[in-house]
């Protein structure tokens, strides 16, 4: 495995695996993020997987008297775990989650748009998002947010021009060749298809975000009156 | 012990030192924009230097005691507070502080420390997620935030030494570490001055100046960023990550502030202007250890002042 290392700062070293958004790339982060983290190191505070990179963020005063300074000890730690055996490709997505969704109305204020620009019934949206399989690629953004790879290529629709101030919490949306979950409220440019009732973060639970990179996630229509009685 | 909050103020929440270990679960490590400062604060009530402090941002809270109770006030310098150096409030006193003389965020540490629980391993508010802190939220008036009780014996009519505190300034020249993308800028943030927006909050401090051009259009795949990330978003004008920064970003990254300049940052106020200078990762670090060297010598010339009762 080849690894590109650069500082963040002077708080973390990130490690880039590749550049394309794939699944091969995805399974390379996800077995490198694995392995930093079986090191067990002393100092190494977060590790966090993202599309093509890991960033392993560490303590600087835990490794002051390594040799070449913290960065350099750090580097070395991250190099070491990459000698590793490579990861098998497809050897995640041991996860399989369902996310019901209450596609369109008051649940979906653009999809009506999104609609129009695919150019087929809100129908077809619904049933096209809900017919397709998903990849977590990557959690940020705001807490528990899934990146998820899998949109069909007929439902990429542009951002919204100017971001909304306030996307309500359980929010699925499509932006550009993406497609996601607001699991909490926050402003968000991306366009919103549908809503689900299931709480994608739970700040008193461990873990505290439901999905995790890696993870395989299927939408489910529900009705509006399920999505009522779901709480 | 109760206080009652007669005015919040404008924006005064619950802060700490922060959670680890949450980034990979879209959490923030959130905490003190001025850690430093909090971290004194702390250190001057006989506190544990993570015990959660009020972070008071641009207009102050007006606070009633129930009882007596030992307090400082460090970071943003109010008219009318003592600053730097523990002072103690009377049961049904009621601290008002006079206008803001300097700084953008002062931290009110009290002998015992607030009584909040922590959530995912912190007791800072967290505001866009709605936990950590008092109820999650800012403080609103009417509010009654309680005090861990403590026999602590503290004595007043002393101060710190100047030396020990952070070099604040209107117009501070922060140390960045080149980001990322750096090559594929010119030298605009090195060179120019920015001016701190009103737009700018515990997320991020929004610049404004000359604008600064970017040699490629190229999108970039989103990984991980944290607090003193500088930003530059198509427009131009730098954003400095800070406490609650988003933990993954798309934007070019310009450079990166060193953690020992961040409490510089986070007491600029709207109209403030900020420049930066180049740095590396060894220098940083030592600016780091030797932040940890002064408040070392900070601790233990106070062991002598506070007493276990």
């Amino acid at each position: 495995m080849t690894l590109k290392l650069e500082p963040l700062g002077d708080m973390a070293v990130v490690a880039t695996l590749g550049s394309a958004i794939d699944r091969a790339t995805l399974a390379a982060v996800l077995h490198f993020a694995e392995a930093v983290a079986a090191a067990g190191a002393r100092g190494i505070t977060d590790i966090v997987p993202a599309y093509a990179s890991v960033t392993v963020f560490y303590d600087s005063s835990l490794f002051q008297d390594a040799p070449g300074g913290a960065y350099e000890a750090v580097c070395r730690l991250m190099e070491g775990c990459a000698k590793g055996p490579e990861a098998a490709p497809g050897a995640f997505g041991a996860r399989e989650l369902e996310v019901p969704v209450c596609y369109g109305g008051e649940h979906g204020p653009d999809m009506e748009l999104v609609a129009e620009h695919c150019r087929m019934g809100a129908d077809d949206v619904a049933s096209l998002h809900s017919g397709a399989d998903y990849l977590v690629h990557a959690i940020g953004f705001t807490p528990g947010f899934p990146y998820l790879g899998g949109l069909p290529e007929p439902l990429r629709t542009p951002r919204r021009d100017t971001p909304r101030a306030r996307v309500p919490a359980g929010s699925v949306a499509i932006g550009g060749s993406q497609t996601g979950v607001y699991p909490i409220a926050s402003p968000g440019g991306w366009q919103i298809v549908g809503r689900t009732p299931l709480a994608l973060f739970r700040p008193r639970e461990v873990p505290a975000s439901l999905l995790r990179p890696g993870d395989r996630v299927r939408f489910r229509p529900i009705t509006a009156k399920e999505f009522e009685s779901w709480k | 012990m109760e206080i009652r909050v007669i005015h919040a103020g404008m924006q005064t929440t619950v802060q700490d030192l922060g959670r680890r270990g949450h980034l990979a679960e879209g959490v923030p490590i959130g905490g003190a924009v001025d850690p430093v400062a909090l971290r004194l604060a702390n250190l001057l009530v006989g506190n544990a230097e993570d015990q959660p402090a009020l972070e008071i941002t641009l207009t102050a809270p007006e606070l009633e005691f129930a009882q007596d109770a030992w307090i400082a006030v460090c970071g943003a310098r109010f008219e009318g507070v003592p600053a730097w150096r523990p002072f103690r409030v009377c049961g049904g006193d009621t601290l008002k502080f006079g206008p803001r003389l300097q700084g953008c965020r002062a931290y009110l540490s009290i002998c015992g420390g607030f009584a909040v629980e922590a959530v995912m391993g912190g007791r800072g508010t967290f505001l866009p997620g709605g936990f950590g802190g008092f109820e999650g939220r800012a403080l609103r008036d009417g509010d009654v935030i309680r005090s861990v009780p403590s026999e602590r014996i503290l004595s007043g009519h002393w101060s710190i030494d100047e030396r020990i505190l952070p070099q604040y300034s209107r117009e501070p020249t922060v140390r960045v570490i080149p980001g990322s993308q750096a090559a594929e800028f010119g030298d605009a943030l090195y060179t120019e001055k920015f001016l701190v927006t009103a737009r700018s909050n515990r997320m991020g401090i929004r610049l404004e100046g000359p604008p600064i051009s970017r040699t490629t259009g190229e999108e970039l795949v989103s990984s991980a960023v944290a607090p003193g990330a500088v930003q530059v978003p198509p427009d131009g004008n730098p954003i400095v990550l800070m406490a609650d920064a988003q933990t993954l970003g798309g934007y070019p990254r310009i450079a990166h502030v060193a953690s020992a300049d961040i409490p510089l940052l986070a007491q600029v106020a709207p109209g403030d202007a900020v420049r930066f200078t180049r740095t590396t990762v060894a220098q940083a670090h030592a600016l780091a250890r030797a932040e940890e060297h002064r408040l070392a010598l900070l601790r233990q010339g106070l062991a002598e002042k506070i007493k276990k009762a």
